[in-house]
């Protein structure tokens, strides 16, 4: 039954998730924590914190780890087979019938066509951590360390990982209340 | 066995190196497959990456998984896969399983929550990312109304974000194609 569960947790992210793995994590924290309640927000958040630290596709990770929490190694298996294996399945068995459409008008409207409903899903998840980082860590720590980690991000493009180790050790000694 | 090692190392250095998830690791596969093994030309790899564009998923396993059917078939497939995603998951489940043995720490908690306002951040950039393509894939007003459609139905009625994804994929595929009927009816004006 938990298989099942991992196995639609994950399949349903990864069959409607256009734009890559990125597109999907809205989609995976919808299951993960408003359907099954695997995880709190901050559990997730913590998730894709690391996630980021860490290098390889995002969405395998997350299948994998969450995968891994919830039903063991073969709990793992099962996550990323279903984020992996439909689309990768379908692209093998269609490749003639794919490579008509490649160009097609419609296939860049399919991807068009998603991306406000997947912006709108990253906007209200956003707004979540946002939510749970001003219950836990405070307003002010909240403010320091997003505008801290914008710009190191943003404007001088530090690497995410420096930037999300900093945030680990500013948070051990800072917020350990 | 040769083809088999050098997919592994293929898939392995482009997913190893790639942070940001698995479309900012395609210029590292594309090095690999196109320059280092020489597997595909420039023009094939661009043709298997639009394929695949074309599916929903995760680019990267797709990517890695055509190719190493490519390449060696099935087995090449699930090399080329697993040597892409396998070394990631298990770091991810060594550095979370270690964190969340020590979580009734009061440093473990104070490291959660000194990250997620780092999350806020490259999440909000992640949307607004989003919404700046969906605005020029789209013009502004269709972008800004299916916007507000999607959060009324998803966060005010609760329907299932997937419901109204699949329904906007069925409109994209079934919605006849207006701009070639246009350029069908401009041929047969001159003819």
């Amino acid at each position: 039954m938990i298989y099942w569960e991992l196995f639609l947790a994950f399949f349903i992210p990864g069959i409607l998730g256009y734009g890559g793995g990125p597109a999907s994590i809205p989609l995976v924290e919808y299951e993960v924590v408003a359907k099954y309640q695997w995880m709190t927000v901050e559990e997730f958040s913590e998730v894709l914190a690391l996630g980021n630290a860490l290098p390889g596709p995002i969405a395998t990770k997350m299948a994998g780890y969450i995968g891994y929490e919830v039903g063991g190694v073969f709990g793992a298996v099962v996550g990323v087979f279903a984020t992996v294996a439909p689309s990768l399945i379908l692209m093998i068995a269609l490749l003639g019938l794919l490579y008509k459409f490649k160009d097609s008008p419609k296939v860049k409207n399919m991807t068009a066509l998603v991306r406000p409903t997947i912006a709108i899903l990253l906007g209200v998840l956003t707004y979540r951590f946002l939510e749970s980082s001003y219950v836990g860590a405070g307003i002010w720590h909240t403010l320091f360390l997003i505008i801290a980690s914008f710009l190191l991000l943003e404007k001088w493009k530090v690497h995410p990982a420096f930037v999300i180790v900093g945030g680990l050790g500013y948070g051990a000694i800072f917020l350990s209340f | 066995m040769k083809t088999h090692i050098n997919l592994f190392i293929a898939f392995f250095r482009s997913g190893i190196l790639g942070f940001g998830g698995g479309p900012s690791a395609i210029p590292l596969v594309h090095k690999e497959v196109v320059t280092t093994f020489k597997w595909m030309n420039d023009d094939e790899f661009s043709d298997v990456l639009a394929l695949g564009n074309t599916l929903p998923g995760p680019i990267n396993t797709k990517m890695a998984g055509y190719i190493g059917y490519h390449v060696a078939g099935v087995l090449g497939m699930i090399n080329a896969v697993l040597s892409s995603i396998v070394p990631s998951i298990l770091m991810m489940i060594v550095l979370l399983t270690t964190l969340t043995t020590f979580k009734d720490q009061p440093w473990v908690v104070g490291m959660t929550r000194g990250v997620i306002p780092i999350v806020v951040v490259m999440m909000a950039v992640l949307t607004w990312d989003f919404f700046k393509k969906s605005n020029q894939g789209l013009g502004w007003k269709i972008s800004v109304t299916l916007l507000l459609v999607s959060f009324l139905l998803i966060e005010l009625v609760h329907i299932h974000p997937g419901i109204v994804i699949a329904l906007l994929l069925a409109y994209a595929l079934l919605k006849p194609n207006k701009q070639k009927n246009e350029e069908i009816e401009r041929q047969k004006g001159t003819n």
